[in-house]
């Protein structure tokens, strides 16, 4: 229906001024069963619906989305991509997600501007510099890459960045993981549905799920939505920051709160960042977008909201950590923020798999720091849902882990934010 | 910015304050007569309430006491504070109003 994109496609495309684009993926009506239903179109559910559909033969599924694919935090967020998490269990999450990531735009046909631009952690204190080293050599019995620069190899890969020791948190070193970066976060999700919806998945915007059917014996039947009931034998929730109200509907209560969580962007200039830089212990995250924006994190509020809002102390706090870091910065001035809804879990690690309730997945509690899981995430657990079990990289991710106690705990790797 | 009603100084801006998490979540009484979910549920499990939620603040830049609020996750607005120890007040959820 869209047509495969290769140079000559778009070549085509221009010399006839640009009349023929069509559709990218079909707008769907709901049909009246499926055997998969996603709930929600954020990249991570879309990806789900794409590996289904192409890994596992399933498709009659649906993607449903109570507003506009991509609008939820998949379309707010920073876009930092990096795998270099402390634990074995989250390594492999990660790094599965990040080799993905490598061949993503080929894989579906779709320049998702994947860009392992580097991604460099900042330490301004001892406990920052044993902490990263630590996870410096943890990564690397992984396999996953990650290096110490002294502040003066930080600057020289960060030309504008600040190494001042007079600072309030000066630089003691940082570390890099090479192969991190960014993508484009819509052109996430326009990929998955293009590429989900040639594959037959219907992808329905405007169509809240308001309730869970289930049968005498426990099981899902399906959704009750805003445009009546949908039959389904299996459904996978992958809802973000509201997550808690969708399972709620199946009476499973989850270890879940759903905090705000800001991001602003600048006016756009000349390129001046060369890669991404995060710090955990002042709450700055910073980018250059490709249209010149510096796209600048800043931390969660305090209190649990679905008000998609935020304080204004919560991102001033961070403009003036960049600010200290970027003097040059200083001048620029801001042009939007906004804030998403996070789903945050007591260890800072996701939960994907089984529920206590039979045919109900979850793929959630990806908190402030799930983009960067895209592809690794929606390709384990369309897995999950298809063979009924969990993917062995998302196993120690079970809801059930909170009763157990194995916590995976990336409290420091995660810090508060992406 | 919210704006919070401290139940002993007054209105003050919320940087003064600081977070307590959901109120009224009291310490199981024999911890060793627990079991595995229930510690599970006093720990990690919360309800996250779209709507009116009830949690505690601290005014730790101002009194420093712990206090109670019922606030509406949705709009972020207030419905009440009131001093700890104290049972929730009996405030109707309206999803006509705050939705
Ligand atoms: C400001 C900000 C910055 C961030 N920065 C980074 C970063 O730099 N790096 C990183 O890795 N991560 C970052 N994150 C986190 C990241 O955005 C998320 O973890 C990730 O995008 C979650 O994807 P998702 O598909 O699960 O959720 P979403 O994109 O939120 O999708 C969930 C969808 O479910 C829909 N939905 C909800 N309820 C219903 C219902 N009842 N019926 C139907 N549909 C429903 C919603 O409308 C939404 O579209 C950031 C988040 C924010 C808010
Ligand atoms: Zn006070």
């Amino acid at each position: 229906m869209a047509g495969h994109f290769s140079a000559l496609s778009l070549l085509r495309q221009a010399t006839g001024g640009h009349r023929r684009w069509t559709a990218q993926w079909r707008d769907a009506a709901p049909a009246a069963d499926y055997d998969v239903v996603i709930v929600g179109g954020g990249g991570h559910g879309l990806a789900a619906a794409y590996y289904l559909a192409k890994e596992h033969g399933v498709h009659r599924v649906a993607v449903l989305e109570k507003g506009w694919i991509g609008g939820g935090n998949t379309g707010r967020n920073t876009t930092i991509i990096r795998s270099n998490y402390l634990w074995d269990e989250s390594a492999a999450l990660y790094d599965h997600a990040l080799k993905l990531w490598e061949g993503l735009s080929r894989e579906i046909n779709y320049n998702v501007m994947f860009s392992p631009r580097g991604v460099m952690m900042l330490a301004h204190t001892q406990h920052d510099v044993q902490v990263f080293q630590r996870h410096i050599h943890a990564n690397r019995q992984n396999g996953v890459d990650n290096e110490w620069l002294t502040p003066r190899e930080a600057q020289r890969f960060c030309p504008p960045l600040s190494i001042a020791s007079d600072s309030r948190y000066p630089v003691l070193g940082a570390a890099l993981q090479r192969r991190g970066g960014t993508a484009r976060h819509d052109a996430v999700a326009w990929g998955y549905a293009r590429a989900a919806s040639e594959r037959g998945v219907d992808i329905i915007q405007n169509c809240a799920v308001t309730g869970i059917r289930r049968g005498p014996d426990g099981a899902v039947q399906g959704v009750e939505t805003t445009r009546g009931f949908i039959a389904a034998r299996k459904i996978g929730v992958s809802a973000a920051g509201a997550t808690s109200t969708v399972m709620q509907m199946a009476a499973v209560r989850m270890p879940l709160e759903s905090y705000p969580l800001q991001a602003l962007v600048s006016e756009p200039v000349k390129p001046v960042m060369p890669c991404v830089v995060m710090s955990n212990t002042v709450h700055a995250y910073i980018s250059q977008s490709d249209k010149g924006e510096l796209v600048i994190g800043s931390g969660t509020d305090q209190y649990v909201s679905y008000s998609q809002r935020g304080g204004l102390q919560a991102v001033a706090h961070a403009v003036e950590a960049v600010c200290e870091l970027f003097p040059t910065f200083s001048r620029l001035r801001m042009m939007r923020s906004w804030a998403g809804t996070v789903d945050v879990t007591p260890d800072r690690s996701p939960i994907i798999g089984t529920t206590p309730v039979p045919g109900l997945f979850v793929n959630a509690g990806w908190g402030t720091g799930g983009f960067k899981a895209t592809p690794g995430s929606g390709h384990v657990f369309a897995w999950t849902i298809a063979r009924g079990t969990p993917h062995p990289i998302a196993a120690p991710f079970s809801l059930d882990r909170f009763r157990t106690g194995r916590l995976i705990d990336e409290a420091a790797a995660a810090a508060v934010a992406h | 910015m919210l704006l919070i009603d401290c139940p002993h100084c007054g209105p003050r801006a919320e940087p003064e304050f600081q977070y307590g998490g959901e109120a009224h979540i009291a310490r199981p009484g024999d911890p060793s007569a627990l079991s595995d979910e229930a510690w599970a549920t006093h720990l990690f499990f919360r309800s996250n309430s779209r709507g009116l939620h009830a949690e505690r603040w601290r005014h730790s830049h101002g009194c420093g006491r712990y206090f109670n609020a019922v606030r509406d996750t949705v709009t972020d607005r207030f419905a009440c504070t009131y001093p700890t120890g104290t049972p929730r007040p009996d405030i109707a959820d309206k999803p006509g109003e705050t939705r």
